[in-house]
Parts: structure tokens; sequence; C-alpha cells
């Protein structure tokens, strides 16, 4: 093979492409970059005019995410304790005294609950449903595309409409196995169609051999082609959960006091006269940094989950 | 032959294999393994969807205790003549062409230039996906963060660059530029999804046809627009079918970002169908605007497809 291809792009070429999409992902991530530092930022710094690029970081916005406080006057704070913690101090010197914890805690651990809980149901009746439609034939292959589309057709808030009805009926408004038991369907037609693509990848010809050696069926699943697909049901799993965590038209309409999740709650987070963007920040980037993990992790699959596998690459 | 998919699924296992199977049989464990899935599925979305479509032909209010009753097609005859049902149409129909406008010619820009496999294109594609990923209600306040007037990174950035003062217009507040401000958001946001798209459909364009193209002497140009737009078309068919079923869902971002409005300028459909919904309460009204939405984008999306699978048959 000689060393000249004329679809290789010469070193020119290759050189102006990769400017121009660095200089894209630059502007692109700026705002993502924007998020973080600000969460570390005077409330002060946030607001200044230019926006400031190098500034001292303080902590005050994860102290304000997390507590709730209330404003002292001088003359108060001498009847006052000195503070005790580092961050009682913190919020000392911005003239407040630390009350109580704020909601945000709750609010995530809401979210790592029914996060983790519909991806759970969704990735075991995703399974096995996706084994079953993989090995034995599904007589409406053709239209697979379009019926995967068409339960992701409804605007959630039409959907919202007799979910609302029916979980008040049931006295599930409100509630984290409400919540689950949404997501969990939500998330179902993306894990059925994308562990099916998987599964399919995986030669029948195991399972036959194991089926002949004397395993029953199930067996045959558990022991020869879950272990072959684990890949594959990883990063559905990632997918499912990420949806969870990134819903809110739902979160916002059936949750309010008990199970509200992050996302509807992070936008309400207020300080003296608006949002306390600090500590919105803050609350983003911890709620946002996971995802942006996972993402990484992902990076194989990425486009497979999210054309629920109909583009494999 | 029984007539339900799942007997028909299970007697389709080769009968050579099927005997030789211990345990139970390939019927029970289809449906065992099926069952709760479709379960779930009709619980979550087919019942209410017959609900919504029940409830459409009444005056029922989710918020009061009283009598429902059917008053035929009232609502669907109120929705179609009501002007903020056609305003709001017209800003999602604004909203979905800019945005799936830009985020094609940017997506298949940046696809084509990574296509070029520079060094270190992998890391760059992963730092340009990292926004498609994150909550657009979370995303979507801070966005409103950048684009204050004076304050914001946005503003200034505009400042910097056109010499405009960056207190002298508020992208969210502004008649004339709130339906852009959400364009710029959904395009920051989504033109990584149509890029990997394009990516996997520039990548399976086979180098031989370029070849084969380059001894029949057709110009770069000539081999740009008849062979590599034509062979990538059914893929950036695909991932406008996406994006233009997400964006006449669209909510979670722009009712973060703007509330709908200012006025009723950004009021895309599912929050003009949330006022009347959750706000409002007319339940029965609400339901069915919601039918006349899924009839709309499901009629659309049909009728999409079937010129997708034609293109992709050529």
């Amino acid at each position: 093979m000689s060393g000249f291809s004329v679809t290789e792009p010469s070193n020119r070429q290759k050189w102006i492409a990769g400017l121009l999409v660095i200089t894209y992902a630059m502007v692109t991530i700026l705002p993502l970059l924007w998020i973080i530092a600000t969460g570390f930022k005077s409330p002060e710094d946030a607001i200044a005019y230019p926006p400031k690029v190098v500034f001292e970081p303080s902590v005050e916005g994860y102290v304000n995410l997390f507590t709730s406080r209330t404003r002292i006057t001088s003359s108060m704070e001498d009847t006052l304790a000195p503070p005790e913690t580092w961050y009682e101090e913190v919020a000392r010197d911005a003239g407040t005294t630390i009350v109580g914890p704020s909601r945000y805690g709750q609010r995530f651990l809401n979210s790592v609950v029914i996060g983790f809980g519909s991806t759970f149901l969704a990735i075991v009746f995703g399974t096995s449903a996706a084994y079953a439609f993989s090995r034995f034939k599904v007589p409406l292959k053709d239209d697979l595309l379009f019926f995967i589309l068409s339960t992701r057709m409804m605007p959630p808030i039409a959907v919202a409409i007799p979910m609302f009805l029916m979980f008040r009926e049931l006295g599930l408004n409100d509630t984290k196995l409400g919540m689950i038991l949404l997501y969990t369907a939500v998330n179902l037609s993306l894990s059925v169609w994308l562990l099916k693509g998987f599964i399919d990848e995986i030669p029948f010809e195991y399972e036959e051999a194991a089926l002949i050696d004397g395993y029953t069926r199930f067996q045959a699943f558990y022991k020869v082609v879950l272990p072959q697909a684990a890949t594959g049901i990883a990063s559905t799993a990632i997918f499912c959960l990420i949806f969870a965590w990134n819903e809110y038209a739902f979160a916002v309409l059936l949750t309010s006091g008990n199970a509200q999740t992050a996302p509807p709650f992070i936008p309400t987070i207020i300080g003296v006269g608006g949002q306390d963007w600090p500590a919105v920040a803050a609350g983003a980037t911890i709620f946002l940094i996971p995802v942006m993990i996972f993402t990484i992790l992902l990076r194989k699959h990425l486009l497979r989950g999210i054309t629920f596998g109909a583009v494999r690459k | 032959m029984s007539g339900n998919p799942i007997d028909r699924v299970a007697q389709a296992t080769p009968p050579a294999i099927a005997k030789k199977v211990r345990g139970l049989s390939d019927r029970a464990i289809a449906w065992l393994f099926v069952g709760p899935s479709i379960v779930l599925l009709l619980a979550v979305n087919i019942f209410p969807l017959i609900w919504t479509i029940n409830l459409s032909f009444t005056n029922f209010k989710a918020n009061r205790l009283r009598d429902v009753e059917y008053i035929g097609t009232r609502n669907y005859e109120r929705i179609l003549t009501d002007a903020d049902t056609w305003n709001s149409m017209q800003a999602t129909a604004h909203f979905l062409f800019w945005t799936i406008f830009f985020q094609v010619l940017i997506g298949f820009t940046l696809a084509y230039l990574i296509n070029k496999k520079f060094k270190g294109n992998d890391m760059w594609t992963t730092i340009i996906v990292l926004p498609m990923m994150l909550s657009p209600a979370v995303v979507g306040n801070f966005w409103t963060f950048l684009y204050q007037p004076q304050i914001g990174l946005f503003n200034y950035v505009i400042e910097f660059f056109s010499g405009v003062d960056s207190s002298s217009f508020s992208m969210i507040g502004d008649v004339n530029l709130a339906p852009w401000s959400i364009v710029i958001v959904d395009t920051w946001m989504w033109t990584p999804f149509v890029m990997l798209i394009c990516l996997a459909g520039l990548r399976s364009i086979p180098d031989s046809i370029y070849e084969a193209a380059e001894c029949d002497r057709a110009s770069k140009w000539r081999q740009f627009w008849t062979l590599t737009i034509p062979m990538a078309l059914p893929f950036l068919m695909l991932a406008v079918l996406f994006r233009g079923i997400e964006n006449f869902k669209m909510f979670d971002l722009v009712v973060q970002l703007t509330g709908g409005g200012p006025g009723s300028l950004t009021t895309l459909t599912s929050i003009d169908l949330k006022r009347e919904a959750f706000e409002k309460w007319r339940t029965g009204y609400a339901s069915a605007y919601a039918v006349i939405l899924f009839v709309t984008v499901f009629g659309l999306a049909s009728i999409y497809v079937k010129a997708l699978n034609k293109v992709k048959e050529r």
C-alpha cells in the first residue's frame, strides 16, 4: 500500500478543521465553566461589571445553598456566641446567622432515590422484555422505530393531566413511589429498545449450546446472556438515570413539598432581591457534575442512547 | 395458530431446540419477561391516553367537584377558534424552524470538520457534547443570568465584540429579541445532537466511493454535493425528526428561560397547555388541546417518516 490516499485530508485541512472545532468547543463550554466559577464567587463578584474572570474564591454560595439564614444587625451580633463552625463564620461575615439547613439536601436526596429507583426497575423490566423480543421473533419489526417514537411523542404536559388525576385517586401525588413508577414507564421504551439492540448483537449460538447442554432457558438467560450484555446494560442504565435526573415537567407538576426533585427546586433558590446566583450556581454545579462524568464515561454509546438505538455507528 | 403475539413469538423458536429446553416453556418465559413491561406501559401510557380522549369531550375541571357533562366537540371548536392557540402555534413554528435550521447548519459543519480526523478530535467531540446531556431546566435557569443586561456574560460578550452597550438590551425582556433568546439556548444545547448523528452518517460513507470519484476526476465541490450530502441525508433527516419532535414538546428549557413572555411571545404550545391544565384548571379543555397536539405531531411525523424511508431506499 502506498502512503498516499485520496481520501485522507491534507495536513493543512486537518489544521483548519481542528482550529475551528476547538474554537467552537471553547465557546460552547463557556456557560458551563461560568456556572462552576459563579458558585465560587461572592455575591458582589457574581454581579460585577465587567464580569469577573479572576476573583477571590468564596464558599459563601455553597454555605447559602445548604443553609437557611437570617440577617443580623451589629447590635445583635454582640449578643450571639462566637461562631463555632467554619460555615457559621462564613455566614457571620456576610452579616447573617445560620438558623437551620436548607431544603437542597433533601431535594438532592429525592433526585437520587427517584433516579436510582426508576433506573433499577426500568432495567429489570427492560432487560427481560428486550431478551424476549430479541430471541423470539417479533412481528412488528418494520414499524419499530416509529413505534418507539410514538410513545415519546406526547408532550409531557399532556401525559401529566391524566397522571395527575390518576395519582390523586391512588394517593400517589407528591410521593417518591409515584415518581419512580412514572419515570420507570417513561424509561421503559428507551431501555427495551436499547437493550434489544445490545442483546441482538450477542450470537444466539452461545445460548443454543447452553440450552442443548441442559440449561433451562432462564439459566441460559442469566448465565450466558446477562454477562455478555453487561456493558450494554450499564450504558442503558446510565441513560435512564440521566433522563430521570434531568426531568423537570412531571416533577414540577406532580410533586411539591415531599417528593420534589432538584431540577424544579434549584431555580427557586432566592436571596435578597432576586435569585442568589452563587447559591444557584453551587446547586447547579453539584447537580450537573455527575452527569458530565457519566457523559464522558458513556461517549462510545452516546449516539445509540440519544437515538433510541436507531443509529449504532 | 393462536392469535396473540406472545404465543406466536414463543412458537417461532426452532422446534429442534424447543424440544430439548428444560424448565419453563418458551411461552411461559415470554409472558413472564414481557408481562410487567406491558402492564406498566398500559397503565402509564395507554390508559391515560384513553382517559384524556374521554375527558376532552367534557367540561371537567380538576379543582372543582361538580357533575361532569359531556359537551361533544365544543372544546375542540373553542381551541381551534381561539387566537391564543394560534399564537402559541406560531411561536412554536418559529422556534421549530429556526432551531432546526441552525442546528443542522452548525451541526453538519462541525461533523464535517471533525471527520477530517485531526489529532484529539475525540476529546473535543466529548466536550462539545456536554451541554445536551444536562438538565434543561437547571441550565435554562442559569442562562437567564447570562442574559441579564449589564452583568450578564452573554450581553458582555456582545458588547465586547460589537460595541453595543451591554445594559441597553435584554434578550428575554425585549419583544424582538425574546423569540431569538430561546432559539440561541436551544441551539447551544442541541447542536451536538445533530452533530453526532451527522458524524455517524459521514463515517458510514465508504472511502472507495471517493476514490472512484477521484478517478473520474470529479472536483471536491462536486463530490461534496453529489456524494457526501446524498449519502448523509438519511442521517440528517433522522436528526431533524428527533429534534422536531423534541422541540414540538419543548417545555422545561423555555419555561425557565422566559416563562412564555414577554406577553405571550414565547408561549409555546406546551406552555399554553400547562396554563390551561394546571393554572386555569380547565381539564376538559386542556385534554382536547393535548389530543390535538398529539394528533398533529403524530400526523406530521408519519408523513415525515414515509419521506425518510423513501430517501433511504434510493
